[in-house]
């Protein structure tokens, strides 16, 4: 189970960014778990300091812009 | 293999080139297709106030689109030399007066969206960032604003972007150095200092000019994408302006005789939020209708420098003292800068 997290408060990249995530997540036929960070102290936490970012399995893979598609099936591969 | 690679970097700096080039032809043209295109085409007479308003609107919008498109692929590629890791890394444990010249310098060319300001903010303070250093940087980012500095140098020549450039990068000096001075971490929320960021960030990826070239043109795609509404319609407000409000009405109430034209105009334009690209043809109507220049210019920068927005964000890690310590010493700087413009040309 890949743990996917979209850290961001909200803004319109964050959503693009959680659909990207998504859609690349399903059609590598993964099985993955997507939750959305919104609180603040929690994306600090991570060490992000350009929202919209992507964490997976707990590393940060993507900070302060919306990956293409392709670039994101290798950043979940 | 090596030598088919030279040779596509060679195709591709002559079709960027023949791009810039046709850019120019095409811009050049744009005054003269413009009365064209209101006398003969429309059937305006120029001087009316319909034709001046109309004539404004079709020379600036392509006019200050093109400069924006331009800039923003340029700044997009500057940009990827600027990580605000790299930033942080340069900025960590600076002495205050140094500090404070080296965040207000990158401000300017470091990556910012206000959206992320909170999590820069903790992402300095955390890792050894002086306050007024942070606050340097983060009060430079937003009002030294790239797009703004070239539609201005566009618009109204290199001295009046030098004047912007200067004194925008003084403030953000000033103010932070400032705000360090006033020792005021305490009225930092007690969560930041407290926030772990043991997490690494993002490897740092090593780009070649292609990749370069393509972050410059996923920046036109998203800024531009983005700003060009605001900035049509801030023409058409502009060519509003231009061609029904008499020349010199603006005097009165925004020229350099009326000593509290400043303070009003920062007053209105700190609550107010648009984006530089936006609110420039309105400067620049303002500025044409007899509008003291540093009265404008104080204008412009409230607008883009500070907003409510902004304060609404930033409450959450700073107390209420601090915030108002903020904007009060910004609001401050922008006035002195009006004043100054005011008072020397």
């Amino acid at each position: 189970m890949k743990k996917i997290q979209i850290l961001g408060t909200g803004c319109a990249k964050c959503q693009k960014l959680a659909a990207v995530a998504d859609e690349a997540a399903k059609a590598l036929g993964l099985a993955y778990e997507l939750e959305k960070v919104t609180a603040l102290e929690r994306i600090a936490g991570f060490g992000v300091m350009f929202t919209p970012a992507l964490v997976v399995d707990g590393t940060v893979k993507v900070a302060g812009k919306v990956p293409s598609l392709e670039e994101m099936k290798k950043l979940l591969a | 293999m090596n030598q088919r690679r030279n040779l596509s970097a060679v195709a591709r700096a002559a079709a960027g080139l023949a791009a810039l080039a046709a850019w120019w032809l095409v811009y050049r043209q744009l005054a003269a297709v413009a009365g064209w295109a209101t006398s003969s085409l429309l059937g305006l007479r120029r001087e009316s106030s319909l034709g001046s308003a109309v004539e404004f609107f079709i020379y600036e919008t392509p006019k200050v689109l093109m400069l924006l498109v331009l800039v923003v692929f340029g700044v997009g590629i500057v940009r990827s030399y600027f990580t605000p890791e790299r930033t942080r890394a340069m900025l960590a444990g600076r002495r205050e007066s140094a500090g404070n010249v080296l965040a207000a310098l990158l401000g300017v060319v470091t990556p910012f969206c206000s959206c992320s300001a909170v999590p820069l903010f903790i992402g300095f303070v955390t890792t050894g960032v002086p306050l007024g250093v942070t606050f340097s940087f983060l009060i430079s980012a937003p009002m030294v604003n790239e797009i703004a500095l070239v539609l201005l140098f566009g618009l109204f020549g290199w001295r009046v972007a030098a004047l912007y450039l200067g004194t925008g990068l003084l403030i953000a000096l000033v103010a932070g150095w400032i705000i360090g001075r006033l020792k005021l971490e305490r009225h930092v929320e007690d969560w930041v200092y407290a926030t772990k960021t043991d997490a690494a960030a993002p490897a740092e990826e090593r780009l070649d000019l292609a990749a370069r070239m393509a972050a410059g043109r996923a920046a036109v795609r998203d800024i531009v994408g983005r700003v060009w509404l605001y900035v049509v319609l801030g023409i058409a407000v502009g060519a509003g302006i231009h061609g029904y409000v008499p020349t010199n009405a603006m005097a009165a109430i925004m020229g350099k005789g009326a000593w509290w034209s400043v303070p009003l105009a920062v007053l209105i334009g700190v609550p107010m939020y648009s984006n530089a690209a936006g609110i420039i043809p309105i400067v620049q109507a303002l500025l044409g209708k007899g509008a003291a220049l540093g009265t404008v210019l104080a204008f412009m920068m409230s607008v883009i420098g500070l907003s409510l927005p902004e304060a609404i964000i930033l409450r959450k890690v700073l107390k209420p003292p601090l915030l108002l310590v903020f904007f009060g010493v910004v609001a401050v700087g922008i006035m002195a800068v009006g004043f100054l413009f005011n008072w020397l040309l």
